[in-house]
Formats: C-alpha cells, structure tokens, sequence
C-alpha cells in the first residue's frame, strides 16, 4: 500500500520536499485528517462547541498521564478512554441543561490539564512530553496512517448516515424529536467522534493547537458560504489546502508542521472575512 | 368538561381524537405539571395559555417526548382504534441560531425529509415537494434564502410549512413571542385556521394574545401546572380561575358588546 504511494508521490510531485518519505507520510496524514477535520469542524462551529472540542483536546494530558502511570508504551489507548469518559460527562452536564456548560467544561478543561502537568512532571521529566504539545507530523508511521485511514473511512460513513438528523438537532431539539430524531442518541455519536478524532491527532497536530484546525476552516467557510453543501465543500477544501501548503512552508522554514498549517488557515479565515465584508 | 361540539370544519372528520392522560413532570423536586389531562378532536385548534412558567411550554415537550414525564399520549382514529404513534409536528417559539449560519430554507427541509445528506447533494423531486409546501403558507419564494435572512414571520411561517409536512395527526405550536408586528400574528393564526380547515388534524397552540384566541381558536385550556379550565373561549375568560389570573377585563372587553370583538 505504502509503496504505490511513494511511487504515486514521486511521479506527480517531482519536488525536492516530496523526496523524502517522511514527508510523504506526513503529507498522506494530512489528506486524511484535513478533511476530516474541516468536516467535523462545520457541526462544532453550528453548534456553539468549539470550547467542548478545545476541553477535550486538553484533556489528553492526563489521558497520557495515566497511561504512563500504569506503564503503556504508547498512551493512546489511555488517551482516548479518558478523552470518552470526559466527553460523556460534559455531554450529560449538556442535556441536564445545567446554565452554565462553559464553566464546567472550563473546570474540566483546567483540572484535566493541571492533574496532567503534576503527574507528568513528577521527578521533573515533563520535557519528554512536549511533543504532545507542539505535535510531530514528521515522524507519523505508516501504522499510524493505518489507523488514521480507519477513522477516516468510518467518520465518512457516519457523515453519511446521521449528518440529517445531527443537522435538524441543531437546528432545533424539539423540532428534530417531531420529526422522529433520537436527539439523544445523535448528539452522544458526534461528541464521541469529535472526543475519537480530536485525541487520535493529538500526536501529531499538537495539544495547543488541535482545536483551531477544528475551527479555522469550517469558521472561514461561514464567512462565504449560504447553505450547507457550500459550507461543507468550501470548509474541507479550505482545510485540505492549508494542511498541504503548511507542511510544505514547515519543510522550507524549518518550523512545526501543525503550528504553520494553523497560521495558513488563520489567513484564510481572515481573508475570507474581509471578503464577506466587502460583499455586504 | 365535555361540551356539545356542533359544527366541524369541512375536511376533518372530527372523530379522531387524542387523548393527553396524566401528565405529570417533576424538575428538581418541584411539580412543573401535575396531572394534566386534554382531550382534543381533530379539527379543532385548543389554545393552551396561563401565566408565564405555568408549564405551557413544558407541556408540549412532554408531547413530544422531550422531556419524562408520569402521563400517557393516546391517539384515536376515527373508528376509536387507538393507532400506536401518532405524527407529531411542531413549531418552536423560536430558533436560536448564529444569524451567520450557512443554513438555506432547502436545508432545513430536506435535513427533514430525506435521507440523502444535505451536505453532498439534494434530490430534484424533495425540491419540488419543499417547494409545494412552502407554497401552502405563500412562502415558496423563499426557498434558497438563508434562515438567517428571513424576517420574523417569514420564519414562522418556514416553520410551520415544515411542521406539516408530511401531514401530522396532532400539530403543537408555540407561538412567537418576539420579532413579529401584530399583523403578522393575525396573518399567522389566520394560516392556522385555514391548515385547520383543510387538513385532518388536531391543533394545540400555546398563546399570550387573548384578543387573537378568542378570535381563532375553537377551545381554550386554561393551564396554571395543571389544566385549571376548559372549554369555548368566552366560558374560560369569565371562569372564576381565569380572572383570579387575569382579572375580569378580557371576559367584559372581548365578549361583552356582541358586535365586534376588538377594539
């Protein structure tokens, strides 16, 4: 499978960047996740979650903490049982209709965070887990393009099945329940697959900055599209370019791959504003 | 409570009927309904008011299954057979959404009415079928505009073409409260009448406007955590419940002078 990519790459990209096979990896991680995330992005950005995706990005912190407590060699497994506990528990603290969901996400968010830090940095080690912070697209192996090409497939899917009925829950809950929606049910699917997503990037997009790839696109999207097909198609493309234009501005600058994708669709989302103003 | 109904509207048969037994929703220890019961015939429109927090709204997401609660949502066909699950459509007092969002009238509609995710294409017959119901409350010009364009009736009445289609047995409405001028609350319950007329279906409106229920509504239900009176219009107005609520005034303006009913 690898190997008819790297010859795929090597036969339409004649560049000096792609000559690499790490940059080959990293660049097959980013058309799998970019899309994904400009697709997920479009309901978190409707529905007023961008705070929930940001909790739960944070979370993963003590999510490796614990798997380093109990001696994983990778942490991901502990990193998206918590991040699913959490996610649970702030979509319930949802559906309670407590008034104040930002503030207890926000008491989540820091406390995940802060018992993150203490246990990590016990014996003051905590530098070996800076790459959690910043992420390392670099170095993603083709096990891991394995897996990501799995949720990818699987998030397509549900996009498929459910995305009505999410979309009419968003809309409005009783609304959705007249038309026979199980709100419930539709809302738990899509925080789970945000909580799933969020954590499996983690690594390699970085704690920091995960939830603006989750925004960015699907934000700057808003500012030109008038229904939903245009949101969708302009939010993925949008994120698509900005993945593969950073990774190739991080290779010639030197700097972190995930940070520069940031920054490319943070001049998206601005451009696109000044567009939107300029057509009003 | 169970008053001579004479005349029923041209279309309904008037025999189907559901039958809203024992509602009761407890929120953090407190009663917020306490045995509601109503009985409702199809083509009948039953406005449902009372004071604020008494619960109206509470009720109809207790309709809807939205929220627990101890009671039972009978619905009865016309040869009294009761026939499981009846449809339900509903139109929410009001949306709260971004006025950004990237949400067209189709949308909204075929999110609704189709399996096919709006997101990646829309089939041509969904669209001339939104286009039919749009056409029932006149607003099938607004087929592609964006929701957050729309001025306030003009929502509502989006709404209301999406709650009944397809055709429910039992319609909920919450009424606006907000962003709509009083001829447009008329030209609202005046569509609402004319649905009732020609569809078979029973029709609950939560209402704060007295002059416009008496006008357009065939009962009235009296609701204050329970249903406190029920019955034709003038009879709850000057009901003994009603005026400990509202005082006499409505009773004595709206009913008193036989000719007009407004001012």
């Amino acid at each position: 499978m690898m190997d008819l990519w790297y010859t795929l790459v090597n036969f339409l990209l004649p560049f000096d960047w792609a000559t690499h096979s790490f940059m080959k990896n990293a660049l097959l991680a980013v058309i799998l996740v970019c899309p994904l995330f400009g697709l997920l992005g479009t309901m978190v950005v409707n529905n007023k979650m961008a705070f929930f995706s940001d909790a739960i990005g944070h979370s993963a912190l003590t999510g490796i903490a614990i798997g380093v407590l109990l001696g994983m060699q990778n942490p991901l497994l502990s990193m998206l049982a918590f991040s699913i506990i959490l996610a649970l528990a702030i979509s319930s603290a949802r559906t309670m209709s407590l008034n104040s969901t930002d503030t207890i996400i926000g008491i989540f968010s820091s406390t995940s965070v802060a018992l993150g830090i203490v246990i990590l940095s016990k014996g003051g080690g905590f530098t070996k887990y800076s790459t959690y912070l910043i992420g390392d697209l670099l170095s993603i192996s083709s096990k891991d393009l394995a897996l990501l090409a799995i949720v990818f497939a699987s998030v397509i899917v549900l996009w498929f099945v459910m995305f009505n009925r999410l979309f009419l829950t968003s809309i409005n809950k009783s609304l959705a329940r007249s038309k026979r929606v199980n709100t419930v049910i539709v809302e738990m699917v899509f925080t789970l697959i945000v909580a799933i997503v969020v954590t499996i990037s983690i690594q390699w997009l970085g704690i920091l900055i995960i939830n603006s790839l989750l925004v960015l696109p699907a934000g700057s999207s808003r500012n030109l599209a008038s229904n939903m097909k245009q949101y969708h198609a302009l939010s993925i493309a949008i994120s698509l370019i900005s993945g593969i234009l950073g990774l190739i501005i991080s290779y010639y600058l030197g700097t972190a791959t995930g940070a520069t994708i940031v920054l490319v669709s943070a001049a998206f989302y601005f451009t696109t504003l000044v567009m939107a103003r300029i057509r009003n | 409570m169970d008053e001579e109904i004479t005349s029923y509207p041209r279309n309904s048969c008037g025999l189907c009927c559901t039958k809203i037994e024992n509602i009761g929703v407890i929120k953090g220890g407190k009663d917020i309904l306490k045995d509601v019961n109503l009985h409702i015939h199809c083509g009948e429109m039953t406005a449902l008011i009372g004071p604020n927090g008494a619960g109206k709204s509470t009720l109809l997401k207790a309709i809807l299954g939205e929220i627990k609660n101890t009671g039972k949502l009978q619905f009865l066909d016309h040869k009294g057979k009761h026939t499981g699950n009846p449809l339900i459509g509903y139109v929410p007092q009001h949306l709260y959404f971004d006025r950004n969002s990237p949400v067209s009238v189709l949308d909204l509609f075929c999110s609704a009415k189709s399996e096919i995710p709006i997101w990646l294409w829309k089939n041509r017959n969904t669209k001339s079928e939104v286009k039919e119901s749009l056409d029932k409350v006149r607003a099938s010009h607004l087929i592609n505009k964006k929701l957050g364009n729309l001025s306030g009736g003009e929502l509502q009445r989006v709404l209301l073409a999406l709650s009944i289609d397809p055709v429910p047995d039992i319609l909920l409405l919450d009424e606006p409260v907000s962003g709509i001028d009083q001829q447009g609350m008329e030209i609202f319950y005046q569509t609402v009448s004319e649905l009732r007329e020609n569809f078979d279906m029973s029709i609950i409106l939560v209402s704060h406007d007295f002059s416009l229920v008496a006008k357009y509504s065939d009962r009235v239900a009296l609701l204050n955590k329970t249903i406190l009176s029920c019955g034709k219009p003038a009879e709850v107005y000057s009901s003994k419940e009603f005026i400990n609520l509202f005082g006499e005034v409505w009773a004595r303006g709206l009913f008193d002078n036989k000719g007009g009913t407004e001012s």
